[in-house]
C-alpha cells in the first residue's frame, strides 16, 4: 500500500462525490456538464492510483488504456450533451 | 556545478511567476494585470525552460524546450492582445 | 528521490485539484465556471505525469482540458445563461433556489456516503496482496504485439474490440450531433495578429499530430493524442473566422468519419477471412497493421472532434459570409 495511491485514492473519491452533487442540485445545464466531466475526472484518478506501482515498477498499462478510453468517450459525450442544451434552448426561444 | 546553475536559473523562473500572480491579484485593472501576467510568465517560463535544459544535459530535450518556450511565447502574447483588444471594444462601446 | 518533499509537491498538487473543482463547480458564472474546469484539467494532466502516466497526461492536456474546455466555452458563449425554470436569476449560489434545504442536504449526505464507500473499498483492496498477473502477462507478450509501447499494445493489440467500439461512440456521438441541426455560423475574420500566429501555428500542430502519431510505437503517443492535436488546428483555424478549416467536403468528410472504425473492421474481417481470429494480428505484421488502423483512427478522431466544436454540419460558406456581414451592420 503506498503513499502516492492511498493520497490519490482518496482525493479521488472526494472529487466523485463533488462531482456528483453538482451535477444533481445545480440549474444551469453546463454546469451540470462540467460536474459531470469532474465526476469522469475523479474516476480517472482513481483508476490510474491503483495502477501506480511506485516509482520503481513500470505502472501497470492497463487501466491506462481504460483512462485514455475514457477521456475520448467523455468529450464525446460532452459534445452531444452541449448540442442537446443548444437544440433545447433553442427550443425554448421559439415558445 | 551544473545542478547548482540549473537550480538557480529554475528558482529565478519561479520568482517570475511568482511576482506575475500577485501581480494578478493586487494590480487593479485588466491591462495592467494583463502585461504583468504576459511578461513575469514568459520570462519565467524562459528561465525554467532554460535550467530545465541544462539539468537535462540532453541537446535534443534543449532544443525541444526551447521550441516550447517559443510557441508559449507567440501564443501568450496574442491571447494577451486579443483580450485587452476586446476588453477595449467592450469599453468604447459602452 | 526525497520522500518528504514528493509528500509535499503531492500535498499542493491534490490541494489544487480539489480547490480547482471546488471553486468551478461553486460559481455561478458559466464562463468562470469553465475556465477554471480547463484549469483544473491542466494540473490533472501535471497529476497523471506525477503517477507516471504520459500517455494519459498528453490526452487529458490536450482532449480533456483544451477540446473540452474549447466545447465548453463556445456554448458558454451563445447565451449568458443556459437557465432551466425555477432558478432565480443573480442568486448568489448556482443551486436551485426552489431546491429545500432538506434535499439539499440529503444529496449531500448521498454524495458523501458515495465517497466513503468507494474510500473503504480502496482502502480495502490496497490492503490485499496485489494481483501481478494482467501486467506480467502484458509485458510478457509486448514483444509480439507489434510496438513496444505497453499502453498502445493495450489499445491496439490486445484490447483491440474495445478500441473499435471506442470509435464508433465517437461516431455515434457525431451522428446524434448532426441530427441535432446544422452547425454554428463561423466567428469574425481575426486581425493581422491572431492570422499571423495562425500561419505558423497550424503547421507546426500538424508536424505534431504526425510525430505523435509515430512515436506512439515506442514511447508516449498514439492516435488520440495526434488526433486531439489535427482537431485543435482546425478549432484554432475556425476561431480565425476561417471558412476552411480543414474538413473535407459532402461525401469524403462521411468517408473520413467513417474511416476510424471501417479500417478497423476491416482489418478484423479480412484476418477472420483468412482464418485467424477476429483482430489477432500475426506477429509479424502487428506493426504495420496497427500504424495503419492508427493513422485512419488520427484521420477520423480528428474530424470527429472538430465536427463536435463546429456543433454540427458545417454550414457552407455563405451563411458565414452573411453572419460576419450581419455582425458587422449590429455593432
Amino acid at each position: 500500500m503506498l503513499t502516492a495511491q492511498v493520497l490519490y485514492g482518496l482525493t479521488a473519491c472526494v472529487i466523485v462525490a463533488l462531482g456528483l452533487r453538482a451535477a444533481l442540485l445545480h440549474t444551469s445545464l453546463l454546469q451540470r456538464v462540467v460536474a459531470i466531466n469532474v465526476m469522469g475526472a475523479g474516476v480517472f484518478m482513481l483508476l490510474i492510483a491503483v495502477a501506480y506501482r511506485g516509482p520503481g515498477l513500470p505502472p501497470d498499462p492497463l487501466p491506462h488504456a481504460l483512462v485514455l478510453t475514457g477521456i475520448v468517450v467523455a468529450v464525446s459525450a460532452t459534445a452531444l450533451a452541449l448540442a442537446l442544451a443548444r437544440r433545447l434552448h433553442a427550443e425554448q426561444d421559439n415558445d | 556545478m551544473i545542478n547548482f546553475a540549473s537550480s538557480i536559473l529554475i528558482l529565478a523562473g519561479l520568482f517570475f511567476y511568482l511576482a506575475g500572480s500577485i501581480g494578478l491579484l493586487r494590480l487593479p485593472d485588466l491591462y495592467t494585470r494583463l502585461h504583468a501576467l504576459t511578461k513575469a510568465d514568459n520570462l519565467g517560463l524562459g528561465l525554467l525552460a532554460a535550467g530545465l535544459a541544462l539539468h537535462s544535459q540532453h541537446l535534443l530535450t534543449s532544443l525541444k524546450l526551447l521550441l516550447i518556450w517559443l510557441a508559449v511565447l507567440a501564443a501568450s502574447a496574442t491571447s494577451a492582445h486579443l483580450i485587452a483588444r476586446q476588453a477595449r471594444r467592450q469599453e468604447t462601446r459602452r | 528521490m526525497n520522500t518528504t518533499s514528493l509528500l509535499v509537491f503531492d500535498g499542493l498538487l491534490l490541494f489544487s485539484i480539489v480547490g480547482l473543482a471546488w471553486a468551478s463547480l461553486a460559481t455561478t458564472d458559466e464562463r468562470r465556471s469553465v475556465i477554471l474546469f480547463m484549469a483544473f484539467g491542466l494540473v490533472l494532466a501535471v497529476a497523471w505525469g506525477r503517477l507516471l502516466a504520459p500517455d494519459v497526461a498528453l490526452a487529458e492536456a490536450a482532449i480533456g482540458a483544451g477540446l473540452s474546455g474549447a466545447l465548453l466555452l463556445a456554448a458558454a458563449r451563445k447565451q449568458p445563461r443556459l437557465l432551466s425554470p425555477g432558478s432565480s436569476k443573480g442568486s448568489r449560489h448556482p443551486d436551485g433556489a426552489n431546491v429545500s434545504l432538506v434535499s439539499r442536504w440529503a444529496v449531500t449526505l448521498l454524495s458523501a456516503a458515495l465517497a466513503g464507500t468507494l474510500a473503504w473499498a480502496l482502502l480495502h483492496a490496497f490492503s490485499s496482496t496485489p494481483h501481478d498477473m494482467l501486467p506480467r502477462a502484458i509485458s510478457g507478450n509486448l514483444a509480439s504485439s507489434g510496438v513496444s509501447n505497453p499502453v498502445t499494445a493495450v489499445l491496439l493489440n490486445f484490447r483491440a474490440y474495445d478500441t473499435l467500439l471506442e470509435l464508433a461512440v465517437l461516431l455515434t456521438a457525431v451522428l446524434g450531433i448532426f441530427a441535432l441541426g446544422q452547425g454554428t455560423p463561423g466567428y469574425q475574420p481575426a486581425g493581422p495578429i491572431f492570422d499571423g500566429l495562425v500561419r505558423w501555428l497550424v503547421p507546426v500542430l500538424i508536424l505534431t499530430a504526425g510525430y505523435l502519431l509515430w512515436v506512439g510505437a515506442h514511447a508516449p503517443g498514439g492516435a488520440f493524442q495526434a488526433g486531439a492535436t489535427l482537431a485543435a488546428a482546425g478549432v484554432v483555424l475556425r476561431l480565425a473566422g476561417r471558412s476552411r478549416i480543414g474538413l473535407p467536403d459532402g461525401f469524403v468528410l462521411r468517408i473520413v468519419m467513417a474511416a476510424g472504425v471501417g479500417v478497423f473492421l476491416l482489418v478484423g474481417l479480412t484476418l477472420l477471412l483468412l482464418g485467424r481470429p477476429f483482430l489477432g494480428y500475426p506477429p509479424a505484421w502487428a506493426g504495420a497493421l496497427i500504424l495503419l488502423i492508427e493513422t485512419a483512427a488520427m484521420l477520423s478522431i480528428a474530424a470527429t472532434l472538430l465536427l463536435a466544436f463546429v456543433g454540427g454540419q458545417p454550414q457552407s460558406a455563405d451563411v458565414n459570409a452573411a453572419a460576419n456581414r450581419q455582425r458587422e451592420e449590429m455593432s
